[in-house]
């Protein structure tokens, strides 16, 4: 299903033939951090036709719900508009607007096509400067697919406005957990980034860990017990088929990540007390040891253009980060603060270097740049861990998992400055999850 | 090896035993002692007072021993126990032994299963060097994934940091 919505969302650029415009005064810098979420109003897409009523009016409550979701953008209520919008080619009234302190304006239409594919088309203005932002697009799909046109809405009034790339229309893999602390029920499961149309991928007879989607999302590689021991597994997103990848039989092999091209990934393989971290060649199974200190090394994660590999090792006497080259060698120790740090995970924009860190008896999510400088830590738990980043770079997902005999686990979002900290929804526990790319 | 010269075996296993860890079976009913006497006598075959039994070894010899936070070594009580575990798997040659690891909850996830993987080594490495054939046994970690104590602290860490010998007849594929 998944995949005949793909090919139906065709991307029309400039098909509403507007004058383009230079980038107005309507910004947000992400990375100097909001304090005051931008005003904007986005009235409900017109219908145009009876039928497309509701779809349009899901369309645009997933547009509002992911832009205020960022903690960046706050949706002015239509109680407060001035001016409505029945009719998406006329004029905007931009005083009308600038009234109620809307910056920035978001209109659009939903209606059908002759083989009845909805079509949406949007416009965002920057109110002030009396301009649109960007040319007028539009997104064709089917109508199980309105979510994720709602999405790409988003994604692009986000780019528009912040600059940055945008991360609504992705997925998310995680584990499922359900039940007490000593008997705990885990499945592999994979939804939208908002928590919709969740699907499980297997069922609970196995212990499952730590999946990672594939660069393009079509696979996952996960840990699963079903042989008896950790090993690592590959599962088709599409055909939800999974198979063992060919690590060695006897012994342990987990925390898997894949390489940049998707035709590798690095493990690592526990031989007597000793873990150490290998690649393997996906297509033909060969295997290239890449540690070998007598301490454990795991962890492992490749920098976005594939030439390094951060990973985690207590060679040290404490568990620490760690840059080597892809293809092994010399390790370059990059964590010097106080406490322990695990689960590097590289940042697609190659920027920085997401962590968790424990230190006097709590857990944090952070962030470092490459070299281990501005080590910036952006929550503090019980137990947080397992961070995964945003195709964009600028939100990073975790799990949480709180104290005591009824603790349970759950996935959190945080920005990179350390705001807008929020649990994301799921049916019932989740722990370990990854991040997609943008679909 | 007949049933009587089995149970004078495993009652000199268990003397030895008794000689390094008088408070496990010195006072209080001495089990070995009263297992070894009562053979023919009303021992139900496979329960807990069946010295030959999984259950006699998981309950009277002990099943598992406890490590220090971050640790792997060995504590001089859990090498009592661990020698308990080496006389029975070798009285009882028919029995394959799988050592699970397991870490408590404060630590990551891929750390803590590589640290549950120490321990069970430091486990199988012991029972080798007392004689057990590495044949006999496997390995392997659960790390933070099975706790037995669910509370968050030290008083349920401590139980969770653990190797657990589980012994199955014939193999356990």
């Amino acid at each position: 299903m998944k995949t005949l919505v793909s090919c139906l969302l065709a991307l029309t650029l400039a098909l509403l033939a507007l004058p383009a415009q230079a980038q107005g005064p309507l910004r947000i810098e992400i990375t100097e951090g909001v304090i005051e979420p931008l005003p904007f109003a986005a009235p409900t897409f017109v219908a145009g036709s009876a039928e497309t009523q509701a779809y349009a009016q899901e369309i645009t409550q997933v547009v509002r719900s992911d832009l205020t979701g960022t903690g960046l953008f706050r949706q002015i209520s239509q109680d407060a508009f001035i001016s409505q919008i029945t009719s998406f080619a006329s004029p905007v009234q931009f005083a009308d607007w600038r009234a109620i302190n809307a910056q920035a304006l978001i209109t659009g239409e939903v209606s059908l096509d002759g083989s009845g594919r909805v079509i949406v088309k949007f416009r965002v203005y920057d109110v002030f400067a009396g301009t649109e932002l960007g040319q007028g697009m539009q997104f064709v799909g089917t109508p199980d697919g309105l979510r994720r046109m709602g999405h790409k809405v988003a994604d692009q009034v986000y780019s528009r406005i912040t600059g940055e790339g945008g991360y609504f229309d992705s997925r998310v893999v995680f584990v499922s957990e359900q039940g007490p602390k000593d008997a705990r029920q885990k499945r592999l499961a994979i939804m939208d980034y908002d928590g919709a149309n969740l699907q499980y991928l297997t069922d609970s007879s196995s212990i499952v860990l730590a999946p990672r989607f594939s660069p393009s999302g079509d696979r996952v590689i996960y840990t699963s017990y079903a042989t008896g021991e950790p090993r690592v597994h590959v599962l088709d997103v599409g055909s939800v088929q999974s198979r063992i990848l060919p690590t060695q039989q006897g012994l342990m092999s987990f925390a898997p990540r894949f390489a940049p091209s998707g035709q590798s990934l690095l493990y690592s393989a526990t031989t007597g007390s000793n873990t150490d971290i290998f690649a393997m060649e996906i297509a033909t199974g060969q295997t290239r040891q890449l540690t070998s200190a007598p301490s454990i090394e795991t962890a492992p994660s490749f920098s976005p253009d594939g030439s390094r590999i951060v990973f985690e090792s207590d060679r040290s006497g404490s568990q620490q980060l760690y840059i080597m080259p892809a293809s092994g060698g010399e390790a370059t120790r990059i964590s010097f603060g106080e406490g322990r740090y695990g689960t590097p995970v590289w940042s697609p924009r190659g920027d920085l270097i997401a962590f968790t860190k424990q230190n006097a008896g709590r857990f944090h999510i952070g962030v470092m740049r490459t070299d281990g400088s501005e080590e910036r830590l952006l929550t503090a738990s019980f137990l947080d861990e397992s961070p995964t980043w945003a195709p964009n770079g600028r939100v990073i997902m975790f799990s949480r998992e709180t104290q005591g005999a009824t603790g349970a686990s759950s996935l959190y979002s945080v920005d990179i400055s350390g705001r807008n900290l929020k649990r994301v929804q799921t049916p019932a526990g989740g722990s370990d999850p990854s991040w997609g790319p943008l679909q | 090896m007949g049933i009587s010269s089995k149970a004078i075996l495993i009652v000199a296993a268990l003397a030895l035993a008794g000689c390094q860890n008088p408070d496990r079976f010195g006072a209080g009913g001495d089990p070995g002692m009263g297992a070894g006497a009562g053979m023919g006598t009303g021992i139900v075959p496979g329960s807990a007072n069946d010295p030959a039994s999984p259950a006699y070894f998981s309950q009277t010899i002990g099943d598992r021993v406890l490590f220090a936070v971050d640790q792997s070594t060995l504590s001089p009580e859990a090498q009592v126990t661990l020698s308990g575990q080496a006389q029975w798997l070798m009285s009882n040659p028919t029995y394959m032994a799988r050592i699970e690891g397991h870490a408590d909850e404060q630590g990551t996830r891929e750390y803590n299963l590589a640290l549950g993987a120490r321990r069970a080594n430091s486990v199988m490495e012991y029972l080798v060097a007392q004689g057990v054939a590495q044949s006999r046994l496997t390995f392997v970690s659960y790390g933070k994934e099975r706790p037995i104590e669910i509370c968050s602290t030290e008083a349920c860490y401590s139980q969770n940091r653990r190797a657990v010998t589980v012994v199955a007849a014939g193999g356990l594929g």
